[in-house]
């Protein structure tokens, strides 16, 4: 089963999807997650989906659910990098399939997120001196 | 028309420029619509078009995972009018326990799986022509065309 590494920046998380996800490794994706998100308290996840080219109503459903757990502790959400075709597919096949927020890639993604955790007025970003 | 299972001999079989993927979980997916997108570029498709493919084939073969208990996906390319190859078939079959309610199943929003419930209409809506036949208890069959050009002279209502 294939594992999706969650990387750690500061109170950022990094997640980079590269392959289709079985239900079984969705499901293992999301708890990791979000119990890595509740451990550390994370303002912000920022998910990059640059490498998938197909995206269908399952994984735009994972990716869906994914950020809405991720809302619900408390942290700001960033989906990353989707591919022109993936947008045009995903828009024609109906329905708002993805909700959350994007950016361009991950650069801008993260830039977002630090924008909006300092429009929050959390002090414990600044405390964490980032930057 | 059920047949038997065919012996498992890897997940992609090709014959005269017929794919078989057999689908036996949800790992096969990714290979079906790989396969999709491959043959279409092949075939000419545009990028755009040809990722409409394979997001259709990856919805189709999705189904066949999670609803039928596994299947079969058949990728051909069709000859268009002028008798070139610019056409590709996509069939997606099964003998699972079949859709009670065609229509409902092909309603936006509606699914039994605690899908986001629009596999059936989303493919509908990606491809060109779109046949679906169940009979409950027996299997699904599903043929799903997309022609290379984004217009196609009266496209043939064959019977599937």
């Amino acid at each position: 089963m294939k594992k999706i590494p969650i990387l750690r920046l500061n109170r950022i998380l990094l997640v980079s999807i590269q392959e289709d996800l079985t239900d079984n490794e969705a499901m293992q994706f999301q708890s990791d997650l979000v119990n890595k998100v509740a451990e550390i308290e994370a303002l912000g996840v920022a998910v990059d989906i640059t490498a998938l080219d197909v995206v269908d109503s399952y994984m735009a459903r994972v990716i869906n659910d994914t950020a809405s757990m991720v809302r619900l502790l408390g942290a700001e959400v960033m989906i990353c990098g989707i591919q022109p075709f993936v947008a045009i597919t995903l828009i024609e096949m109906g329905r708002d399939l993805i909700g959350a927020d994007c950016a361009f890639n991950l650069d801008q993604g993260l830039d977002m997120l630090k924008t909006r955790i300092a429009g929050r007025g959390d002090i414990r970003f600044t405390d964490d001196g980032d930057d | 028309m059920p047949v038997a299972a065919p012996p498992d001999t890897g997940p992609v079989a090709r014959e005269r420029g017929l794919h078989v993927i057999c689908i036996r979980g949800e790992q096969h997916v990714m290979q079906a619509a790989r396969t999709a997108r491959q043959l279409a570029e092949r075939l000419g498709f545009t990028r755009n078009l040809a990722y409409h493919v394979a997001t259709a084939t990856s919805e189709l073969a999705s189904n066949l995972a999670v609803h039928a208990g596994g299947g079969h996906v058949y990728l051909r390319p069709l000859a268009g009018p002028d008798g070139h190859p610019t056409g590709l078939e996509v069939i997606a079959e099964d003998q699972g326990p079949g859709i009670v309610d065609l229509t409902l199943a092909m309603t936006e929003g509606y699914s039994t799986a605690s899908r986001l419930g629009c596999g059936l209409p989303g493919a509908s809506r990606l491809m060109d022509e779109f046949y679906i036949r169940s009979t409950p208890g027996q299997g699904t069959h599903v043929r799903a065309v997309k022609w290379r050009q984004a217009e196609t002279p009266e496209p043939k209502r064959a019977a599937t």
